[in-house]
């Protein structure tokens, strides 16, 4: 009988799936419809649509190392396992009421997701998706919860993240994955909104809703302290009303340049990394959401929150000039670059399409029927310290 | 403009036997286009589903004895201090009533 299972498998039709890589694949996320499509990037195409994984607004994704599986962070504190070969959900629990993105630690084996309602970071292990740890992100005196924004991964199997209501940054150690060793930050700032790690894993920088200026930690000296950069850069100027927060997500750095979203004003800042000082501003079309480099950092791409949100503008990064303005469509919400830099992926919600670009040219090389979508991630992001 | 709105919203409330969202005269393009505002872009802070985000739940019990003049009132003006901006610029009156009202005839 020992044999039977052998035998029977051979009497299976083949696979599904067809044998290949999974480097050239990613997901994008269907807001409304709580839906992911599987594309490839080599011919530019869908393969398939994955459904039932909740309220996907604010939707993101982060990568196992193998970038066999996706995990993706549902709004209403779901959180899935899709297995991109198999073009299916492998598992999916409800590990909060309201929930705002995740990340996956250096060694793969921790996947955490920073949750508005019950505030704070719950961490499941990736094989199961069981819990591992809770981290209640409580502050003063009453013990209130605080909103937890700006999760990312870092060196040394630890997770940083904000708190929106405290003001607060911590860092939780998680190489005793059963016992997380929790450091706080206490008064950084006023509202912080999103935050996002350097490459390299060193600084995370937080942004400030409530003030202007961003709370920086260098990682590799957590006993110095978060320190306030950028604290005047709207200098005196009124605030514009702001329709859409903007992201931190990634690291628009060229150079020793690096690049962010101002708040409350139409400009992207720029931030000598060696000083931390402002060196200039870029004025925007609009109130900025993403920006980001392409990988070789020689432009950067911006996108606008309401009512700026059907355009683009590329600028260079030597000259700070706009070569650019592209007007894709209604609600263009996230950009997505090719591991290297040739193309870039754009979502346009109200449009229903995903567009591929081509960086140099500017021209569309693909266009892709979409229901709502949002964000768009690359299995590439796998293997990068903070996506 | 507070009064204006006050007066609007109560206006509608005792003079129809209609409910507020169908006595106000918006085109149904403009009511299509307002019903994608809210979900998707009101949606960005307080939730696709508007259970809440960054911004507060705008459903069932979170705007219980909240009247439609004050809800209509926070769209137009924003709430100042808070991530709640103005939508004065891109709504007139009659449509910020119209979504106060959509707001608190949904469950």
């Amino acid at each position: 009988m020992k044999f039977y299972p052998f035998l029977l498998s051979l009497l299976l039709p083949l696979q599904s799936f067809a044998e290949r890589g999974t480097g050239d694949l990613g997901l994008f996320i269907e807001r409304a419809s709580g839906s992911v499509q599987l594309i490839e990037t080599s011919g530019n195409t869908a393969l398939g649509r994955i459904e039932g994984l909740g309220d996907l607004s604010h939707a993101s994704v982060v990568f196992s190392r193998d970038e066999r599986y996706a995990f993706v962070f549902g709004r209403d504190g779901g959180l899935s396992k899709v297995d991109l070969l198999e073009k299916r959900l492998v598992k999916r629990i409800q590990q909060g009421g309201n929930s705002i993105g995740g990340a996956i630690s250096q060694d793969g084996r921790l996947v955490a997701v920073s949750n508005y309602a019950p505030g704070g970071v719950r961490i499941f292990d990736t094989e199961t998706l069981d819990l591992v740890a809770d981290i209640p992100a409580t502050y003063g005196e009453r013990g209130e919860r605080s909103k937890v924004v700006g999760l990312v991964d870092a060196p040394g199997n630890r997770f940083v993240f904000s708190l929106w209501d405290a003001g607060e940054i911590w860092i939780a150690d998680l190489k005793d994955p059963q016992h997380p060793k929790v450091q706080r930050f206490a008064q950084i700032g006023k509202n912080p909104y999103d935050a996002l790690i350097t490459p390299d894993g060193r600084y995370y920088i937080a942004g400030l809703f409530g003030e202007d200026g961003f709370a920086l930690l260098d990682l590799w000296h957590p006993e110095a302290g978060v320190r306030r950069i950028l604290p005047h850069y709207g200098k005196g100027d009124q605030r514009l009303p702001v329709y859409k927060m903007p992201h931190l997500e990634g690291w628009a750095v060229a150079g020793r340049r690096a690049f962010v979203p101002a708040m409350g004003h139409h400009a992207v800042l720029v931030i000598d990394m060696e000083t931390w000082q402002e060196i200039g501003q870029i004025p925007v079309k609009g109130q900025p959401v993403f920006v980001m480099a392409r990988p070789d950092g020689r432009q950067i791409w911006v996108n606008f929150a309401f009512p700026d949100n059907g355009y683009i503008q590329v600028f260079d990064t030597e000259t700070l000039a706009l070569v650019k303005e592209l007007h894709p469509g209604p609600a263009v919400l996230h950009m997505e670059f090719e591991p290297k830099g040739e193309e870039v992926w754009v979502s346009v919600r109200d449009g229903n399409e995903v567009q591929v670009y081509d960086t140099a040219s500017f021209t569309r090389r693909a266009t892709l029927p979409a229901k709502k979508p949002s964000g768009i991630f690359l299995t590439a992001r796998a293997h990068k310290i903070g996506l | 403009m507070g009064k204006r709105l006050g007066a609007l919203a109560l206006g509608i409330l005792f003079m129809t036997g209609l409910s507020a969202t169908e006595y106000i005269q918006i085109s149904p393009a403009r009511q299509a286009e307002l019903r994608n505002l809210l979900a998707q872009d009101c949606g960005s802070c307080h939730g696709l589903r508007l259970r809440g985000g960054l911004g507060p739940p705008l459903r069932g019990a979170a705007l219980a004895g909240k009247p439609a003049s004050y809800l209509a009132a926070t769209i137009l003006f924003g709430r100042p201090g808070t991530a709640m901006p103005p939508w004065q610029p891109f709504l007139t009156e009659e449509e910020a009533v119209w979504l106060a009202n959509l707001l608190l005839e949904q469950p």
